[in-house]
């Protein structure tokens, strides 16, 4: 990791000492959660090839974790962020066992399963979770700053901890597993093993998010934290669009896509008419195709193709070129 | 005893048209190999179709059948054509390149009608919306009965046309192997463009079937793409009577998980069936079936 990195990093660490208005800063939370999400999805899905559309399961069950601490333990909520990690590892490893002897397609579909079940049943399930009345709590801080720089901690230490993830041994394992597995096992790697390892740390991450944003919202329903749309789909939308597979794709994608929402929802800070404030899926909708499309690996993956737009270079050679 | 009976039959003739879902659903999935996530909201868009025919013209649901299905037939081929299949020269990491893309048409499928309708529930009261026939202690819902038969003569001229046509031997063929297909003289990007308008066509049929005894808003469509790869993976991949198999095991196990477990756990049923499918019986009911 060259020393070049750090600017993003410095960048947002005077962030909130420059803007003073706790909406920015809580855009800017909110969207550093949002890289705690992504990086962990894409290790998962981008390193390892298996796509989850579930992590809503883990994000849900850190922030539920963080939540009974309060309602069943009667301890504090932050005894969650020490927690929520740990349990959603479990339940990832538990759910891994499950799913992972299914292969790509069925793999996803399997999450999105196991998301729905997890949804429904803490829903229905009144007695643990309170159902869709939700758990609330009180804030410990009424300033953001607190927030915004644990916030700040969580997602460098995650972008850092799968930085050193994927340039290990275990990175080059995941890789192998993704780009064909039959390839991999027979050289004597554990896809299994492999994939569980990728969901663990995956779903530590994700279940570290999830008991922040308890900790940060003071509430949760099952609608919201195990949701479908904008938990598992957003991770998706986040990663894809900063770029699968690489490591500054979600942390980009994560700030683009909160932003976006942000602009969008407000109808452009209060500038455009109210109508517009009920389109932010459509653009979400629209860049995911024209992402797709025309960038498949993401802003970050095809950076060189963009930056070629209004540079009158010659065109790059593909990257298959030649094989 | 009745209420079991009842139970039963009321989940075979809503499995009727869940079949027609997941027989739209293992068509494209036989042919392009991948899980269309934007099944529910073609049927969705063909709904929405039904309900402003019936709104505007009067026209009854089971008629518009003849609007809805060669319009979603248009829109599911425009999508193969237009973002799908383009989609095969980019070279990216995650193969579910498609899949994620079907995730972003059903988003601005949705996002559109929403915009269109706004999110208010609606539904197409019919004169025989709440008429039922009584079968001794049994009552059919008189609509359900007509979606029930109109879906099985959709399935048979269905077979018909993959089993006795050209056009279907060649989508089968496709399905079988797409390499050999088109060494065959298959013009095999033709025929997924076909498939997938024919799977759309399929679920607008389902929709508009459905729409005199369902609700409607712009959010219909998650769910129903859900039960649609529910049955399919239950039917097994590609298997064509699996899906109706599927269908129909489907919608029986949802009425008596309303009936017997808990109306909200309704959902929850489908997708723990799901789960022990893919786990202890991963060919699905092809596994037993052989078909």
């Amino acid at each position: 990791m060259r020393w070049s990195t750090l600017v993003p990093l410095v960048l947002l660490a005077v962030f909130p000492i420059v803007v003073q208005s706790d909406y920015y800063r809580h855009i800017f939370i909110i969207a550093l959660m949002w890289v705690v999400i992504g990086s962990s999805w894409n290790l998962l899905a981008g390193y390892t090839g298996q796509v989850s559309f579930g992590h809503a399961i883990f994000f849900g069950t850190g922030a539920y974790t963080a939540g009974l601490c309060v309602t069943k333990l009667g301890i504090s909520a932050w005894w969650g962020m020490l927690l929520g990690g740990p349990v959603a590892a479990l339940v990832g490893l538990f759910i891994g066992w499950v799913c992972f002897r299914l292969r790509g397609p069925y793999f996803a579909l399997a999450t999105i399963a196991v998301g729905e079940i997890f949804r429904i049943g803490t829903t229905v399930w009144r007695d643990l979770t309170e159902g869709m009345q939700g758990i609330l709590i009180i804030q410990s801080f009424r300033s953001k700053i607190p927030y915004y720089y644990l916030a700040l901690v969580v997602a460098a230490a995650c972008v850092y901890a799968i930085y050193r993830v994927i340039n290990s041994k275990w990175g080059y394992y995941f890789v192998a597993v993704r780009e064909d597995q039959d390839a991999a096992e027979s050289m004597g790697i554990s896809a299994f093993r492999y994939k569980s390892l990728s969901l663990l740390v995956s779903s530590f991450f994700t279940g570290l998010a999830g008991a922040f944003y308890m900790n940060y919202m003071a509430f949760i329903d099952p609608q919201v934290v195990f949701s479908l749309h904008y938990i598992s789909i957003m991770a998706i939308l986040v990663g894809i669009i900063g770029g699968v597979g690489t490591l500054w794709g979600p942390p980009v994608g994560a700030f683009i896509m909160v932003l976006l929402q942000e602009t969008f929802r407000s109808s452009f800070f209060g500038l455009l008419p109210k109508w517009v404030s009920e389109g932010h899926v459509l653009v979400f909708g629209l860049l995911v195709i024209v992402v797709i499309r025309y960038l498949a690996n993401g802003i970050v993956g095809d950076w060189p193709k963009i930056s070629q737009l209004w540079s009158k270079g010659k065109p790059l050679p593909s990257a298959t070129a030649g094989n | 005893m009745e209420v079991f009976v009842q139970t039963f039959v009321s989940g075979i003739l809503i499995g009727g048209i869940y079949a027609l879902v997941g027989l739209g659903m293992t068509l494209i999935m036989g042919v392009m190999k991948i899980i269309n996530l934007a099944h529910g909201q073609l049927m969705m868009i063909a709904m929405y179709i039904t309900f402003v025919l019936f709104e505007q013209l009067h026209l009854d649901p089971y008629f518009s059948l003849l609007v809805a299905m060669p319009a979603l037939f248009l829109i599911g081929a425009i999508i193969q054509k237009y973002f799908l299949n383009p989609l095969l020269k980019v070279d990216s990491i995650l193969p579910e390149n498609q899949v994620l893309m079907t995730v972003g048409l059903g988003m601005v499928l949705t996002e559109i009608i929403r915009f269109i309708f706004q999110s208010d529930y609606k539904s197409v009261t019919t004169s025989y919306s709440s008429e039922f026939i009584y079968l001794g202690e049994i009552s059919f819902n008189q609509a359900m009965v007509v979606a029930f038969f109109i879906a099985a003569i959709l399935t048979l001229l269905l077979f018909f046309f993959l089993l006795k046509t050209d056009i279907g031997r060649s989508v089968r063929a496709t399905a079988q192997n797409k390499d050999a297909a088109l060494l065959m003289g298959i013009n095999a990007e033709w025929i997924t463009i076909f498939t997938y308008g024919l799977g759309s066509a399929l679920a607008a049929a389902a929709g508009s079937l459905l729409l005199p005894i369902y609700y409607l808003f712009p959010d219909i469509g998650g769910p129903f793409t859900l039960k649609a790869f529910i049955i399919t993976i239950l039917g097994g991949m590609g298997s064509t009577v699996g899906a109706i198999v599927g269908g129909v095991v489907l919608g029986i196990a949802e009425s008596m998980g309303a009936t017997y477990i808990s109306m909200a756990l309704k959902e929850a049923v489908g997708m723990v069936i799901f789960l022990l499918v893919l786990i202890f019986l991963p060919g699905g009911l092809k596994a037993w079936t052989k078909i």
